[in-house]
């Protein structure tokens, strides 16, 4: 938490009120009085949420949301390795998942690892008799092709709730024939307002259907922690785990970057849960405190500020010897990144940067742009709750504007108000942003670009955030004639 | 504990490693291919998307058209990613985000706030509607919930509101594309037909076609034969938009007014007769002037095809510009053919693609070895096998209708090739055997500016012929030994 009140030149509460008023000029009635509520000037020393949150969708706004299946199955459960995870359902959702959210893995395609396609596409008759005996089919079939495989995930697109297809009972029995965990995951596009219902779903099904069914065959020490909330995009996990390992802990598992299922069930055993994530992965860190015992910690790695804080924050819930490493590598990394800093601050210092993002980065990734001497004048979330706004009031700059599930119109008009220098957010806003001469980052896939997180990924963040900002491109956009 | 699959508490046990090398042969084993051909239920790394994909690429062919997705907006979210990373470009379309309730009430509600919210924000000339599964699982009326819109006051009186039941557990994007493209022309050139009238023009569709190089070579074409045309949903520009300081939401797309008068064109070509069958069939019974139903022009004869009958409907010469084209086209093949001339290639796509690919391997004297259809029909496999037959190159390879690329990376295993064609997905078979993948295909994800470089016409040929040539050329010079590394090849 920063105790300062940041301000930035030429932004006022009014100021930005009056931005707002302007973006919501254009709706229809009902639409405003929808829209309104969403999109709220930040109260800074509040540190409470400006906005309403975790509502529909308003229709035919153009909102940049997934869905629950979008949720299970692109956030939790894609990301384990070495399970076998069925898009249950007709082709499509499974298609544009296929490998659209870089999370890497480690491991053997088809072999120890299944970043494939899987899928029963569904046909007509499949809607019409319902699907449940394709499903034990196709599940004797996956065991058979892919014999590796620690489990297998079904995730339930949205004609299989519709129709009544019991994939539970389904699972039950043939995870019993084949003697294999089969997890059935009721995660219907159609559930919730986005993609949160599926994380939340898919917690719930770790914890009806995974914990605790694992025990680590090694002994327990005190340094064994949980990375929870960490998906690995463009090799996260693997830098978050070494700097974690390098003051001392043991990560037994991670949740679910790079996953491996049967560490994930034995999770249970762990001393600390250190969740980067929040809003994906909360649910199962409660579950865990309250059934287990163990604590559980947030933290944030991105950028060096916030990795120092959170590395002494780590250390408190250990002994003098974790204390001690993480002065050692707090004490090892500071010149680096001082050096990091030193290069690209220069170009860099100033500028402004406005996000939308979707689970933690719209506010953790603020510290690491102000390191780099750059301000945030606007954030948002596609899939936010309450409680994550309240974490973000801090972080934001005082007056700024905060925007929830907002429609393509109203980012578009915010950007044309800020003028931001460059622009954090997903591949359908890339294209809009980078036509009208803005610079932009993909802010969830880091761009094919990546690790962003601890040490190692400052590096990176910070040449990728410069090369963006200072590309000799951006002067080619205006023609000379 | 919450074990409810009642499952027995063990140790975590790592997988040994002489297991995992056992696996990692057998998956490359005939019998594990015997295995795999051997699946019933399970579809693995499909090549074809939904129906709603397809839709949006037609819609998008439109001046001033807003795709509107009827379902839930995680369904929106799919398409237009999908679509922003093939062309690294803009792809807005809304959604009227069904939720749970929709199940219970069905969609009018949102379908009808949704129409009101996208007319005020996004100004559009026209609306397309497709729908994702919800609305056809709980079966919505589209036609009476349109209507009552427009007799609600929720659209415009004249704001054209085509709409198309595109189901994704039915067909594929390329049916999708059919049902929107059919909606639009149908809602378009309703009363538009006028006795007598002819407006002299061609109306070409180039079907499903996801490159916009392709698109921008018709209208070359065209216009070297001096004809006037009305190139039915060009994405040439709304994919392929400059870059100079503004965004424009409709950045390009068939002016509506010229689609409205197709109906009393000169003549009309399909060029995706797989894509476009339904759309087709509908011309054929309505539009004023000559139908003409014609493969995708890919290779030197199928362009050919093409241009002759150009000649012959507008009654003019084959240009000497195109013919010149024509002559380095076939120039660039001969002087390249030993290069390709019995290469064995795996190929897979949609019908229209494939049935190019094809034609422009046989005419190289390559072999398309594996064809493999991840939706095909018994009339694509019909018309592949006659194209193998007719040609000594066709001998022994092999059509696999209805497959996914887990077959094809059993095929590539077994039964080695040089090369595979395809999309950015069979990058992985593509590893595993060692060979390149050329990305002619829909979506390319991994290389840039593909959708720029045509496949089609004589140009497309030079294309691809430089694209595979030179890669087989790359490989020579990377992996031969250095006492065979020289300055020529």
């Amino acid at each position: 938490m920063s105790d300062k009140i940041k301000n930035i030149d030429g932004i006022t509460k009014e100021s930005t009120q009056a931005m707002i008023d302007d973006a919501l000029a254009a709706y229809p009635e009902k639409g405003k009085k929808k829209r309104a509520p969403h999109l709220g000037v930040n109260d800074q020393g509040s540190g409470s949420a400006c906005v309403k949150s975790n509502k529909k969708t308003v229709p035919g706004v153009m909102s940049a949301r997934g869905c629950a299946y979008a949720g299970a199955k692109g956030v939790v459960w894609g990301p384990i390795r070495d399970m076998v995870h069925v898009s249950h359902g007709p082709v499509g959702c499974g298609w544009y998942s296929w490998g659209t959210r870089r999370n890497l893995v480690s491991g053997i395609n088809g072999v120890t690892q299944f970043a494939m396609q899987f899928t029963s596409d569904f046909q007509e008759k499949d809607i019409v008799y319902g699907g449940d005996k394709k499903l034990k089919t196709l599940l004797e079939e996956a065991v058979g092709l892919f014999p590796l495989a620690k489990g297998i995930s079904v995730l339930s697109e949205c004609p299989v709730g519709l129709i009544g297809d019991d994939i539970n009972s389904v699972a039950k029995q043939s995870s019993k024939e084949l003697d294999l965990p089969i997890i059935p995951c009721n995660c219907e596009g159609f559930r919730g307002v986005s993609q949160s219902l599926g994380h939340h779903i898919s917690n719930d099904t770790i914890r009806d259907y995974i914990i605790e069914t694992r025990e680590f065959a090694e002994p327990s020490s005190p340094y064994d922690i949980a990375l929870i909330g960490d998906y690995n995009i463009g090799g996260d996990v693997w830098s978050a785990k070494a700097l974690l390992e390098e003051i001392g802990l043991n990560v037994k598992s991670v949740w679910t970057g790079d996953g491996e299922l049967e560490k994930i069930a034995a999770t249970h055993q762990v001393k600390l849960n250190l969740i980067h994530c929040y809003r994906s992965m909360n649910y199962m860190c409660k579950v865990m405190e309250e059934k287990y015992g163990i604590p559980w910690l947030e933290f944030n790695f991105f950028g060096p500020t916030k990795i120092r804080q959170s590395l002494r924050a780590i250390a408190e819930r250990f002994d003098d010897t974790i204390k001690e490493n993480v002065e050692r590598v707090i004490a090892k990394y500071d010149p680096i990144m001082q050096a990091i800093i030193d290069e690209y601050k220069p170009r860099l210092d100033g500028k402004k940067v406005m996000l939308l993002v979707g689970g933690l980065r719209p506010r953790h990734t603020i510290g690491a742009y102000e390191d780099l001497g750059m301000e945030c004048v606007g954030s948002g979330y596609e899939f936010a709750h309450t409680d994550d706004y309240d974490r973000t009031a801090s972080e934001m700059p005082d007056a700024t504007v905060v925007y929830d599930d907002p429609s393509e119109y109203e980012f578009e008009k915010f950007a044309h108000a800020l003028k931001p220098d460059l622009i954090g957010s997903g591949i359908k806003e890339k294209y809009v942003f980078q036509k009208m001469g803005i610079p932009f980052r993909q802010m969830h896939s880091w761009d094919y670009s990546g690790p962003y997180h601890a040490y190692q990924g400052f590096e990176i963040f910070a040449r990728d955030v410069d090369m963006a900002v200072n590309s000799p491109t951006w002067k080619l956009v205006k023609a000379p004639f | 504990m919450a074990n409810l699959l009642g499952l027995e508490v063990k140790k975590i046990v790592e997988t040994p490693p002489e297991e995992i090398e056992r696996v990692q042969n057998w998956i490359n084993s005939e019998e594990y291919k015997e295995k795999n051909f051997a699946r019933q239920a399970l579809v693995i790394n499909p090549a074809h998307a939904c129906q709603p994909l397809g839709a949006q690429l037609a819609a998008h062919g439109f001046e001033g058209t807003l795709p509107f997705v009827h379902g839930s907006q995680g369904c929106a979210s799919y398409y237009r990613s999908t679509l922003n990373r093939h062309f690294r470009e803009p792809a807005p379309a809304v959604s009227d985000a069904m939720t749970e309730d929709g199940a219970v009430f069905g969609g009018q509600n949102n379908l009808h706030e949704g129409l009101e919210n996208a007319v005020a924000l996004y100004k559009p000339k026209m609306i397309a509607v497709f729908t994702s599964c919800m609305p056809e699982v709980i079966g919505d009326d589209l036609t009476a919930f349109i209507k009552n819109a427009r007799s609600k006051g929720h659209v415009p009186k004249d704001l054209p509101v085509p709409f198309a039941n595109t189901p994704s557990f039915s067909g594929t994007h390329i049916n999708g594309y059919d049902a929107m493209l059919l909606s639009i022309l149908q809602n378009l050139t309703e009363g538009k037909q006028v006795e007598g009238r002819c407006t002299g023009k061609l109306n070409l569709i180039a079907g499903c076609d996801f490159n916009t190089g392709d698109y921008r070579e018709y209208k070359r074409i065209a216009k070297e034969f001096g004809i006037p045309l009305t190139l039915l949903a060009d994405i040439s520009d709304t994919f392929d938009s400059p870059c100079n300081g503004t965004y424009s939401i409709y950045a390009g797309g068939t002016r509506l007014e010229d689609a409205a008068d197709s109906i009393n064109g000169k003549a009309t070509i399909t060029l995706g007769p797989y894509a476009t069958a339904k759309t087709f069939s509908w011309i054929k019974d309505t539009y004023s002037g000559k139908h003409v139903s014609l493969s995708m022009p890919i290779g030197i004869e199928k362009t050919d095809a093409l241009l002759m009958k150009l000649a012959e409907l507008f009654d003019k010469e084959v240009p000497q510009t195109l013919k010149d084209e024509r002559g380095r086209a076939v120039d660039a093949m001969t002087d390249a053919q030993q290069y390709m001339h019995g290469k064995k290639f795996a190929v897979y796509g949609d019908p229209d693609y494939l049935t190019g690919y094809v034609a422009f391997l046989l005419e190289m004297g390559a072999r398309p070895y594996h064809i493999l259809c991840s939706r095909g029909s018994k009339k694509v496999e019909k018309e592949l096998q006659a194209m193998l037959d007719a040609s000594a190159y066709g001998a022994g390879c092999k059509i696999y209708m209805n497959k996914d690329l887990w077959h094809l990376r059993s095929l590539v295993m077994t039964d080695p090739v040089d090369a595979i064609i395809g999309d950015t997905h069979g990058k992985f078979a593509a590893r595993d055997a060692k060979i390149p993948l050329f990305r002619f295909g829909f979506p390319v994800f991994d290389r840039v500016n593909r959708h720029r470089s045509p496949i089609i016409g004589y140009q497309g040929v030079i294309n691809m012929v430089s694209e595979i040539c030179n890669k087989f050329l790359d490989i020579k010079d990377e992996t031969c030994e250095d006492r065979y590394f020289e300055m020529m090849r």
